[in-house]
């Protein structure tokens, strides 16, 4: 049943890249957003929008809500216990009307500190996604996880171990392998929450190598509070500051020229 | 009652600089020593003492004692096999019935109930684990064995009895009620190791799996995948506690020592031979065998025990 | 050619198994809902019938008269009640300073092999059935005495009660913050009386919180009690006979034919409950203030 399916030429849902070149279009937006744990309050009216094809880094002082809002973006802040107002859009659409579970298949996710799942293989733990989609056929699961391993950047290192556990890897091969693990679903937008912020430097400028290199097929919103980092990856660049959106721009336009004070003063190490 | 699984990290204690330490420190530190040594020590006494009483008896069937199936005060003649084979099956039908009920109630604990439920949900579980055996025996009695009588055995004689389990007389007393009021007593400590063990699985977890675009139950599949060695260890502890346990099966089981795989027929276990027979034993050979029995059981809930508590051990002290 | 084939796996249009997955996500998430209901339901089962039967027989003499003869109906346990204190009180004396003084072990110096091998020994006592305590208590208190008495039976009862004690006193004396400590030794108070006056003051509710689990353990004890308490129809306070006990007292009213003393089981059933709960909540108490406060 899934195969024929599958056999079947179909529809894309993403739009094929040609076309997003031409013409830039706006993947996800955010309108209106706040944000609470209980009664607090974390996000304040937030509003932004993050076009197809880039990297959007969100910067500020920890505790600003950096974090939350990008779970917002693919409702893992219900998980968390939390509730938000406003609208999240992905191609026009509200996720908060679609299920959850799709949306996010559609926004994957890469969190702070790698989380491969212990007890399985490097291999499983690429083909674990496909599986649970039952998106994963004999035919197509090794290529799946192969391509994915090698749009990680890690297919060199482990194509002769795959059958290790995915925890026996260092730190930066494991972010890796979670990388991988969210690319092998195919989603279309990549969030990442402060994803380096665990490794060393090496591992980091692979990560950051790595994100150049996804932005031609995914759009990215990374979390970072290393502004170097904000500044060397990123197409567009949000200044979040005590759950407001203070500044959203160019990253270039943010970090040479910011308009608002609070943004220079942050930018230049003045507070934060 | 809690179930402590696990130690918290050990605490250093800062050393007394001074080289020449406190007469009181040492001897405190040493009386406290002997006490842990005291407990340490109860459990070889307790081995101990038993094999000496049960000596007669090892020594006249030696292993045979296993896998006779007389049991005849009279001509002391004795043989264990009908009480080891009675409890084994009670407490694997007790597992059976409890196991999945257990891991469906700590899933709604850990991963399904909201904040406010989970405390006095697990309040009401662990009193479960609270009631006194005589009580469950009680209940047994009065009210689990009419019914198991009037209703279930009829009910499953007449539509299950092509499978030898559910062939015989409806008498209520026998394995189906010992195995139903063990599974009640076994629930309990399965269900709040389990729970303590999804709990040390770390969120990370949860979230890694549903960002994939896993389902709930999808993400709660692959963390019982990482549990499952502590799972295992709370079913050992499980099959510790339905073992030993003696009131509340000796006033169901019928009391019977024979070997059949109905479960409408009545059975005996090593422990309610114990309750039943003990002030009884008039004869040294008697009062010995049943004392070896004592010991078997000692022995087999001790081995169950040490695997359960380092399977526990190895997923919640991390 | 490469893209048509990752298009394949980007295929959002399988709603077939899309509705399966959240339906058996639906299912088993319920079920797991419907066990947590399924043993609160056996919970109030039990909870009912031992008050639906046992309430009506609870009397002022139920407390206060002696069992009355075969055949007359009426009487109380007043003996059996005093028996149980009296069972408690002995396996207290016995079981709280070996469970409390190594508990104090585990939690101060607990940190090399030998407590390591008596914190693993004392989770596996913990696990050795009641029934096997009642056999050792038997072999070696009655054996020798050549009698049952009160005392073997609080033996019996104080082997229950160690590893509870012990493990709940340790784990106690751990929460209590190593900053106490260093501060009662930068004082110069040496570091046995540190640990006695603040450590053990401080943990001082959390110790009791365990001594009441132990005895909520064994308050309803049964089976160790049957050949070294043994039972008494009488009054007895002495240690050195057969004593009788309200759980003991349970199991011989249960299999008897009398109805009255059926009934009689009920009532000290609903007794035992009852003390058991009650125990069982204050520790909730206890320990819930014990938190919120820190």
């Amino acid at each position: 049943m899934q195969t024929e399916l599958l056999e079947q030429p179909n529809t894309p849902t993403i739009l094929p890249i040609e076309t997003l070149q031409v013409m830039p279009m706006i993947k996800m937006s955010a309108r209106n957003v706040d944000a609470f744990f209980g009664k607090a309050q974390v996000l304040h009216n937030i509003s932004l929008d993050v076009p197809a094809n880039k990297v959007l880094a969100i910067i500020g002082p920890s505790g600003c809500g950096k974090s939350t809002l990008v779970r917002c973006l693919n409702r893992m802040h219900e998980v968390a216990g939390g509730t938000m107002a406003g609208l999240v859009l992905l191609d026009d659409r509200d996720i908060y009307k679609e299920d959850a579970v799709r949306i996010r298949k559609r926004i994957g996710m890469v969190f702070q500190k790698p989380n491969p799942f212990p007890t399985m293989s490097i291999f499983d733990n690429v083909a674990v996604g496909l599986k649970l989609n039952g998106l994963a056929t004999r035919r197509n699961i090794g290529e799946v996880v192969e391509r994915s391993l090698k749009q990680a950047a890690l297919w060199d290192e482990v194509k002769d171990a795959l059958n290790k556990s995915g925890v026996s890897l260092s730190g930066g091969q494991q972010q890796r392998l979670c990388i991988a693990r969210t690319l092998a679903v195919s989603p279309e937008v990549i969030l990442m929450d402060e994803p380096a912020s665990a490794l060393d430097p090496i591992a980091t400028a692979k990560i950051e190598e790595l994100i150049h290199d996804l932005k031609k097929k995914y759009t990215i919103v990374i979390v970072t509070h290393n502004m170097q980092q904000a500044a060397r990856v990123s197409d567009l660049t949000a200044f979040l500051y005590m759950g407001k959106l203070i500044e959203y721009d160019e990253t270039k336009k943010i970090f040479t020229n910011p308009s608002i004070k609070q943004t220079e003063d942050y930018i230049t190490g003045r507070f934060g | 009652m809690s179930f402590v699984v696990s130690a918290s990290q050990t605490t250093k204690v800062p050393v007394a600089t001074s080289p020449k330490r406190h007469f009181g420190d040492v001897a405190f530190k040493y009386t406290t020593t002997i006490f842990a040594g005291f407990v340490l020590l109860l459990v070889l006494l307790m081995g101990f003492e038993m094999y000496m009483q049960a000596k007669p008896t090892i020594e006249k069937f030696g292993w045979s004692f296993l896998t006779r199936t007389v049991w005849d005060p009279v001509q002391e003649e004795y043989g264990a096999l009908p009480f080891v084979f009675g409890t084994l099956f009670s407490s694997l039908i007790a597992l059976v019935i409890a196991l999945p009920l257990s891991i469906g109630i700590a899933i709604f604990l850990s991963e399904m109930a909201p904040r406010w439920l989970e405390p006095p949900l697990s309040f009401l579980i662990e009193l479960l684990a609270g009631i006194p055996s005589i009580v469950y025996g009680l209940w047994g009695i009065f009210v689990l064995v009419p019914w198991i009588r009037i209703s279930l055995e009829p009910l499953l004689s007449r539509h299950l009895d092509f499978i030898p389990l559910f062939r015989g007389a409806p008498y209520g007393y026998g394995m189906l009620a010992a195995g139903l009021i063990l599974s009640i007593m076994v629930l309990p400590i399965v269900t709040s190791i389990s729970r303590d063990v999804l709990k040390a699985i770390p969120q990370t977890q949860r979230e890694a799996s549903l960002a994939l675009g896993a389902t709930k139950w999808e993400s709660v599949k692959l963390i019982l995948g990482d549990a499952k060695s502590g799972i295992f260890g709370a079913v050992l502890l499980g099959l510790g506690r339905a073992i030993g346990e003696t009131m509340a099966v000796t006033m169901v089981i019928g009391n019977t020592p024979s070997i059949s795989i109905s479960l409408f027929d009545p059975g005996y276990t090593m422990a309610s031979v114990l309750a039943n027979e003990f002030t009884e034993a008039t004869t040294a050979m008697y009062l010995s065998a049943l004392i070896e029995i004592a010991f078997l059981l000692f022995g087999i809930t001790i081995i169950i025990n040490m695997l359960a508590r380092l399977l526990v051990w190895s997923v919640t002290k991390k | 050619m490469e893209r048509n084939k990752e298009m394949s796996i980007v295929n959002e249009n399988i709603p077939y198994h899309f509705f399966r997955r959240k339906a058996i996500n639906g299912a088993m998430l319920a079920l797991c809902a419907v066990s947590a209901l399924i043993a609160i339901g056996i919970l109030s089962l039990i909870f009912f019938y031992t008050i639906n039967r046992g309430a009506s027989y609870l009397s002022l003499d139920f407390f206060l008269q002696m069992p009355k003869p075969v055949g007359e109906t009426g009487g109380g346990m007043a003996n059996a009640i005093v028996g149980t204190v009296i069972l408690i009180g002995i396996g207290s004396a016995i079981g709280l300073p070996i469970g409390v003084m190594a508990g104090i072990y585990l939690a101060e110096h607990g940190n090399n092999k030998f407590a390591v091998l008596v914190r693993f020994m004392t989770d596996v006592l913990s696990g050795v059935p009641s029934i096997v305590a009642g056999v050792v208590a038997y072999s070696l208190v009655v054996i020798p005495t050549k009698h049952f008495s009160a005392f073997a039976g609080g033996v019996a009862l104080a082997i229950l009660m160690i590893p509870t004690v012990t493990r709940t006193t340790e784990e106690m004396v751990r929460l209590v913050p190593q900053s106490y400590r260093e501060a009662g030794l930068a004082l110069g108070i040496p570091q046995w009386k540190t640990t006695v006056q603040i450590v053990l003051r401080t943990a001082f509710r959390g110790i009791v919180t365990g001594i009441l689990l132990a005895v909520a353990r064994v308050a309803g004890e049964t089976a160790p009690l049957l050949f070294t308490a043994l039972g008494n129809r009488f009054w007895s306070t002495s240690l050195d006979q057969p004593i009788a006990s309200l759980s003991v007292f349970v199991y011989d009213y249960a299999k008897s034919p009398f109805e009255d003393w059926n009934n009689q089981a009920w009532a000290a059933a609903l007794v035992l409950i009852i003390l058991i709960s009650l125990l069982s909540l204050s520790v909730r108490i206890v320990t819930r203030n014990r938190f919120s406060s820190r």
